[in-house]
């Protein structure tokens, strides 16, 4: 407000000659926003990729499932599906269809995490002190809350 | 239910799939995680067990919320201010949420569900009737400007930016923990809870409301489904077929609503509130 009283020229003048130039280039393709949309669509493409990939290994392999009724009650039936990292990674090693789905699935519960990580630097880029501190707590208690799940 | 049964593990994931993306649609055109739909359908047509279907619907919740946010972010619908104040309160009631499921019983669980979704749907109704006046501009609020919660949007429908003014950030945060821990609960996103709390108590427009809900509903969901993966109630055979349908349907969802008018907007999500919440009220009180 009062630089423009005070100098009424000078703010005519910087937009046109330091800003546009330097500014406009990039911060268009870097704009929070579209980065924040690129993190969630390349995380789900992912995390489907890995899905789908799973689901299509998981029927080459088993080609029962197409066609006998007994496949399908052992696999809605309550019992131990993986609920470990180490049980996933090593399902993954080994190649079976449903761990590379599970991991697709972590990868998904993992984005929105990313997500608040990612907004976290730009509002530190942003040197915005209240919105940095915010997130910060968002971010503590997503990993509280992971902590609490893996303690039961 | 003995068809579905006796399909084969394809047929059913067939089913599954088609199912899911029927509610990733209405989900995302509705703000809604697409839970509200998809759990009723996997218990009681597909047999499911619920554990699985609950497991099945938070992490869909999570691919709907990521899938639909991702276009509305880069449209600028979406208040991203707005969005991280309030997940500090829908993530601490999710935490809050999935501690207390091992206390509250399940017939409290829907009954105290369906009597305030109802009461969201009914406030939506009344709000709509004094919609035909232009927006009243929400009186001056401190914490809502050292927050620089305002925003504006491109309403693709007037072909207008709208600029808004948010008020009564408070109210909001204490509506959300509420939000948060329903959705820890009962694990779903609960957007029919958090579009309210934006729309009527903080003032955003509908469109707005309902795109900053669809895009925190994400990191409510992932606080929950942490905890139900170490449950071990996350099944891939479910979840996975589930996950795929929601995130197309939702997909196919959002590169629709700017289209819709704000009013049929509301009206659609009128109807299909009071619908969920007298089937809530009804599991209630039948048990």
């Amino acid at each position: 407000m009062s630089p423009q009283v005070a100098e009424p020229r000078a703010p005519e003048e910087l937009p046109a000659a330091a800003v546009h130039p330097v500014a406009l280039p990039e911060t268009v393709p870097l704009t929070p926003e579209l980065l924040i949309s690129q993190l969630l669509r390349g995380g789900v493409l992912l995390s489907l990729s890995l899905v789908t990939c799973g689901m299509v290994m998981t029927f080459f392999r088993h080609p029962d499932y197409f066609s006998s009724p007994d496949a399908l009650q052992r696999l809605t039936s309550p019992d131990s599906a993986p609920h470990r990292l180490s049980d996933v990674f090593e399902g993954v090693m080994a190649v079976r269809g449903q761990s590379f789905v599970m991991a697709g699935l972590l990868v998904m519960i993992t984005v929105p995490v990313l997500r608040v990580a990612l907004s976290l630097s730009i509002f530190r880029a942003q040197r915005d002190r209240a919105y940095a501190a915010i997130t910060t707590g968002v971010l503590a208690l997503l990993l509280l809350a992971f902590l609490l799940g893996g303690v039961e | 239910m003995a068809a579905v049964l006796d399909a084969t593990p394809f047929n059913f994931v067939a089913i599954v799939l088609l199912v899911s993306m029927g509610a990733g649609l209405l989900g995302s055109l509705l703000g809604l995680g697409g839970g509200l739909i998809l759990i009723p359908v996997l218990t009681l047509v597909l047999k499911v067990d619920i554990r699985y279907a609950v497991g099945a619907s938070i992490v869909s919740v999570i691919a709907t919320s990521s899938g639909a946010a991702a276009a509305y972010v880069r449209d600028g619908l979406a208040n991203l201010r707005v969005a991280m104040f309030l997940e500090l309160a829908t993530v601490a009631g999710a935490v809050t949420g999935a501690m207390l499921a091992g206390v509250v019983s399940g017939r409290a669980l829907y009954f105290l569900f369906g009597a305030v979704m109802a009461y969201s749907a009914l406030a939506m109704l009344r709000k709509l009737r004094e919609d035909g006046s232009p927006r009243v501009e929400p009186p001056p609020d401190m914490l809502a400007d050292r927050l620089a919660l305002h925003g504006s949007y491109y309403d693709a429908s007037t072909e207008q930016l709208v600029a808004y003014r948010v008020h009564r950030p408070l109210a909001g945060l204490g509506l959300m923990y509420v939000a948060g821990t329903v959705s820890g609960l009962l694990g779903i996103g609960s957007g029919a809870l958090k579009v309210p709390a934006m729309d009527l108590a903080m003032g955003l427009p509908i469109k707005v409301s309902t795109a900053t809900s669809n895009f925190m509903i994400g990191v409510t969901a992932a606080a929950s489904a942490g905890i139900y993966f170490a449950r071990g109630d996350i099944d891939p055979f479910i979840a996975g077929p589930v996950c795929v349908g929601v995130t197309v349907g939702a997909f196919t969802g959002s590169r629709y609503l700017t289209k819709l008018k704000s009013g049929s907007l509301r009206m659609l999500f009128v109807a299909v509130l009071l619908w969920v919440s007298f089937e809530m009220l009804a599991k209630g009180v039948r048990g």
